[in-house]
């Protein structure tokens, strides 16, 4: 049976040219990048390398780059550093609605120790305004931190105007960059991004490592203490190993950033209109242009989404639904709530995420197989009347 | 994360779909919480259900608990049932994740609502075709 992963939003194969960049470092070169000996410098230069490899990434310098546990952990860091940080400055925090829970429940944590944060609403296709952030800002407002793009529906925010609003008003500005980076151009310099979060597992670097950037000048408590690895900024023995996956990976990503685009958008959009015509009564979730590459995500009505993505599956297709019963909570996705949908239809997402693996004969089996799951999965719905 | 048995029950579903001559019909759960069950039942004169089937919005133990509870009560009398309980639907799929467990109480619940449904209509009250419990 054909097998066809399309759930890359929640993470991605590891390159096997990652791995080969890897492996000395998960054998021969295993000292401690702290330790002055040649088996520590060894592995200090591979940590030099990547951070010099992210930095090029993202136009940065290497030294506003740290190495993280994930996107998770670098989120955090922002968050709870710059509250603490800016405190006399302020205490408010501005970001949306359809933010990563690594953002949305860290600020409810800050709440509940008297930070003021307001969610800004996105409109019907997931996207906020510059506009509406620099009508948020008020004298007490410390933080601006708006993701890259969205992880469910896809939706691109403006980041290069929200930038230069925070910017114009001297407030700094953060982006949870997890599911953007590798997929569009990143400038932090051209685009007035202050800190920026990413993560190595979702373009095809190992789990378990992410970066945090932060613009020079920038200094916040250390989220994990003990060491004084990364200049004092986090401590804990690096991962080494992790961390070279991370710069190759993204070596990699940036160097064919513009064709891979290019190719899955043409993938993505054939995918997106397939499903339109095969299939009655659907509706495409987020920007339909100011979108993911390789995000396609769909309600379709009358049916539920974990239902569909266990059809999907015996059939050998692998992909991601907003549904509550994949959530575990008994409300679905949130993002697509903030969007607008009704529990209902939100009930029935489904989402496809491509990779550059992805063929086109991948794409033409989906549209084989998911129009015969949604006949059947409707012919046992009590919602559907053909 | 499913049992074989909830896996069977999901790809080859018994019973599903109406009963043009159902004499009782149950709705319960609800958009919301995205879980709807419909459960119809045909009882004879001598009060077994010699037909039954389902239809329901939800996710795959969703669908295998309301599949498994009419295979449970077809040929069954009403009074049998009526003691159908979640657990024993859940021994029959031969386990289930304990998130989805409520799942099986309301496929419980379906086919409770389906016999009230029944005796509404035989008792000569006006027949509610689709009723929702809370």
């Amino acid at each position: 049976m054909r097998k066809v992963y399309l759930d890359n939003a929640a993470t991605t194969a590891l390159s096997p040219k990652v791995l080969e960049q890897m492996m000395p470092y998960l054998t021969t070169i295993y000292g401690n990048p702290s330790s002055p000996h040649s088996f520590g410098q060894e592995a200090r230069k591979g940590v030099d390398h990547a951070r010099d490899q992210v930095a090029k990434a993202l136009n940065a310098l290497p030294e506003e780059i740290i190495f993280t546990g994930c996107g998770t952990e670098s989120d955090n860091t922002v968050l709870f550093g710059v509250a603490e940080r800016y405190a006399k400055k302020g205490n408010h925090i501005i970001t949306t609605n359809v933010e990563h829970h690594a953002i949305l429940h860290t600020c409810e944590a800050l709440e509940k120790r008297g930070v003021e944060v307001t969610y800004l609403p996105v409109d019907e296709n997931g996207m906020v305004t510059a506009e509406q952030v620099a009508n948020a800002i008020t004298d007490k407002t410390i933080l601006v931190s708006i993701m890259f793009a969205n992880n469910e529906v896809g939706t691109i925010m403006p980041i290069a105007e929200i930038g230069k609003v925070c910017r114009e008003r001297g407030v700094l500005f953060h982006t949870d960059a997890v599911q953007a980076v590798g997929h569009v151009p990143i400038d932090v310099k051209a685009m007035n991004i202050d800190m920026l979060s990413l993560s190595a597992h979702k373009f095809h670097g190992p789990k378990g490592v992410g970066a945090l950037y932060m613009k020079k000048g920038i200094r916040l408590p250390s989220y994990v203490m003990g060491g004084a690895q990364e200049r004092n900024r986090r401590a804990g023995t690096e991962n080494v190993a992790g961390i070279v996956g991370l710069g190759a990976a993204i070596a990699l990503a940036t160097q064919t950033l513009e064709e891979s685009a290019a190719r899955m958008t043409k993938l993505r959009d054939k995918l997106i209109a397939g499903i339109a015509q095969r299939i009655p009564e659907v509706k495409l979730n987020g920007h339909p242009t100011m979108r993911l590459p390789n995000n396609v995500n769909y309600s379709i009505k009358y049916i539920e989404g974990e239902s569909i993505l266990l059809m999907l599956d015996m059939n050998g297709i692998a992909a991601s639904s907003g549904s509550a019963c994949t959530s575990g909570s008994l409300d679905p996705s949130h993002v697509l709530l903030a969007l607008g949908l009704s529990h209902e239809v939100a009930h029935g997402s489904v989402r496809l995420t491509l990779s550059d693996e992805t063929t086109e004969e991948d794409i033409d089996y989906v549209l084989d197989v998911l129009p015969k799951v949604a006949e059947r999965l409707r012919a046992m719905s009590p919602l559907y009347h053909a | 994360m499913y049992t074989e048995k909830v896996l069977d029950h999901f790809s080859h579903p018994r019973n599903m779909g109406e009963v043009q001559d159902a004499n009782g019909v149950g709705m319960v759960g609800n958009a919301k919480c995205g879980d709807i069950m419909q459960m119809f039942i045909k009882v004879n004169d001598d009060g077994i259900i010699e037909d039954c089937g389902f239809k329901t919005f939800g996710c795959g133990a969703a669908i295998a608990t309301s599949s498994m509870a009419t295979e449970m009560i077809k040929g069954k009398s009403i009074d049998e049932a009526l003691k159908l309980s979640n657990a024993a639907v859940v021994e029959a799929l031969e386990g289930l994740p304990p998130q989805k467990i409520h799942c099986s109480v309301l496929a419980e619940e379906a086919v409770k609502s389906a016999i009230e449904d029944y005796y509404k209509r035989k008792n000569g009250d006006a027949p509610e075709t689709e009723k929702t419990a809370e």
